[in-house]
């Protein structure tokens, strides 16, 4: 710090001659800043209690035991159907295909960055993985619909325009980041005695990182691919861009489906009158990929707590 | 115990050997998979859009024609839209981590806090896309304007500037703040003089960060609905707006076939603009990044 540097006798004479102020602003900044850190507080509350209170007047024209167990969802049909289990069959089925894509690569990766790179390596390979989590998402819809599903026409050709596979594929290329980033953390983080003990009893390079790191650890892992997940169900542009506007229960990767994500989107961009039941629906959407990311972050958090392994 | 046998080890090695050889590629081709895929991207877009970058596309409005359209509106609106984002972001973020970290003490509260913004950081962008819907539109009555906009962004991005903030003003060595301490600085003077300065670069990295993360961003503002057609710059903070992704969104959804290039060119305005932000931030991280 090249400021000017006050000896302590002028700073005591300048406490000694602002005490009042001094006394003043020190009351003041803890609160102010305690203000900032409420805001944060509310910010959950009022997320939380918007959807509650918009899905509970939803709930006031559709039953709930409709909502949950209905496989049909037609919002906007003369005589509506509010089921969500083709929406949530749609996310479960690309993060389903996401997580097939990200989880062997992404773990592979991480393998690769921790046992196998040099240190000159991972410190250019981490940055230009990192790169790739923060393309634009609506980048990655474009590029699923223009490029992706256009190449897996090729050979799949009763692939519709719209479909799972494609955007399900991008998700899981854009969550690879945060396996093999959040992966090789806890891998490095194993201690280096328990892979030269291995070494010494003559285990090979994969040996050792299969059955010795990778098992220690598991728990930072599984906790990587637990948020990756729970990233790839509230991923939104992507899926809708490239996913379709066609809730199903029906479990084909090659039509189109909805997600729960794209539903609320499609619904912002028509005119649903406010007020109307298809405009609550959003929130009741909104309410269950809520509690769904929820109960996954918390899963995570959970899992790396708990089992983690002491040394 | 079972003694060894040295045989059966024998006739084993090779074939471990080829395993740990044959993996080994495996586990590179993983890593160089995302780097590829990358490198594709890249490599479509710039080829799809760089024909249509020009004065003109900068400088014009969106049309239907696609050879006149322009993405002035939605540069301008982004810009708008930071101005309100940035400010508000900044304070409650830094804000909220010094509290966190200097002045909280270690309660059920401060627990609270802590957990609510990490389980905040997890929470999908288009649910806080639902709140600034109820909470800025509707609630306080604020339409789809920039303030709107930028209110709800600064939301959406304040757990990541919380947390980057509290790690790098983790980072201060406590040997400077007792050393201010000593000389008889209170601690507000110890803050603002000894932990700022030291910890400045780091949350700016952090902002600069969640500030480009901001940007590329669509969902959210969807939802309050800065999806229409715009051809006008904003006046003030209560003017309608769009912003590049969501221009882009929007040219992508068209069905002429030239629009996908012009919707690659506004995607090349976006990137390059992120990598400004990002090598910004990279500079300020090596230039300012002293070890104490």
């Amino acid at each position: 710090m090249n400021r000017d540097i006050k000896s302590v006798s002028e700073l005591i004479a300048e406490n000694h001659s602002k005490r009042s102020l001094l006394k003043f602003t020190e009351n003041a900044v803890p609160r102010f800043l305690l203000v900032c850190a409420i805001i944060s507080i509310l910010t959950t509350i009022g997320i939380v209690f918007t959807l509650l209170f918009e899905t509970f007047t939803f709930f006031k024209t559709v039953s709930f035991v409709e909502f949950i167990t209905s496989k049909e969802w037609h919002p906007m049909h003369s005589s509506p159907n509010f089921g969500i289990l083709p929406l949530v069959t749609g996310t479960l089925l690309v993060t389903a295909i996401a997580i097939t894509v990200a989880i062997p690569i992404g773990l592979g990766a991480a393998i690769y960055l921790s046992e196998y790179a040099s240190d000159k390596m991972r410190r250019v390979i981490k940055p230009v993985l990192e790169v790739l989590a923060g393309v634009p998402t609506i980048v990655y819809g474009f590029f699923a619909l223009t490029f992706v599903t256009p190449l897996l026409r090729q050979f799949v050709p009763d692939l519709s325009i719209y479909n799972a596979l494609s955007p399900g594929i991008v998700v899981g290329i854009m969550i690879i980041p945060m396996i093999a980033s959040l992966s090789e953390d806890a891998m490095s983080s194993v201690p280096n005695s328990i892979r030269q003990g291995a070494y010494a009893l003559g285990a090979t390079k994969l040996e050792v990182a299969i059955k010795v790191v990778l098992p220690a650890a598991l728990s930072g892992v599984i906790a990587s691919f637990v948020l990756a997940m729970s990233r790839a169900i509230g991923e939104t542009m992507i899926v809708t861009v490239a996913g379709g506007a066609n809730p199903t229960t029906a479990i084909d990767v090659t039509s189109a489906i909805q997600t729960m994500t794209a539903y609320i989107v499609q619904v912002s961009l028509g005119d649903a009158t406010y007020g109307s039941t298809v405009y609550y629906s959003i929130y009741a959407v909104g309410m269950t990929l809520f509690v769904f990311t929820l109960v996954m972050n918390i899963l995570a958090f959970f899992i790396s707590r708990k089992f983690r392994e002491e040394y | 115990m079972e003694v060894i046998k040295q045989n059966q080890m024998v006739k084993n090695i090779p074939t471990r050997l080829l395993k740990n050889k044959f993996f080994t590629v495996l586990f590179l081709l993983a890593t160089l998979t995302g780097l590829l895929v990358l490198a594709i991207l890249l490599y479509r877009i710039f080829s799809q859009g760089i024909g249509y970058i020009n004065w003109d596309f900068l400088t014009s409005f969106a049309s239907r024609r696609p050879s006149d359209a322009g993405i002035k509106a939605a540069i301008y609106g982004t810009v708008w839209m930071m101005g309100v984002t940035a400010p508000i972001a900044f304070t409650l973020g830094v804000g909220t981590a010094l509290y966190l970290e200097e002045y909280a003490s270690k309660n059920l509260v401060t627990k609270i806090i802590q957990m609510n913004i990490s389980n905040l950081a997890g929470v999908p962008s288009i649910v806080f896309g639902l709140l600034g819907l109820t909470l800025f539109v509707r609630g306080l009555g604020l339409d789809r304007s920039v303030l709107a906009g930028g209110l709800t962004m600064a939301l959406l991005i304040l757990p990541i500037i919380v947390v980057a903030s509290q790690e790098a003003i983790r980072a201060v060595p406590k040997e400077l703040k007792e050393a201010s301490f000593g000389m008889g600085a209170t601690k507000w003077q110890t803050i603002r003089r000894v932990v700022l300065p030291v910890a400045i670069p780091g949350i700016l990295t952090g902002n600069i960060l969640a500030l480009s993360r901001a940007i590329g961003e669509t969902a959210p503002l969807i939802m309050i609905g800065a999806l229409t057609y715009i051809a006008f710059v904003p006046e003030n903070l209560m003017s309608q707006f769009t912003v590049m992704p969501i221009q882009i969104f929007n040219w992508t959804g068209r069905p002429q076939e030239e629009f996908q290039f012009v919707a690659a060119a506004g995607i090349i305005v976006l990137l390059a603009m992120l990598l400004i932000m990002n090598s910004i931030a990279v500079l300020i991280r090596n230039k300012f990044q002293k070890r104490y």
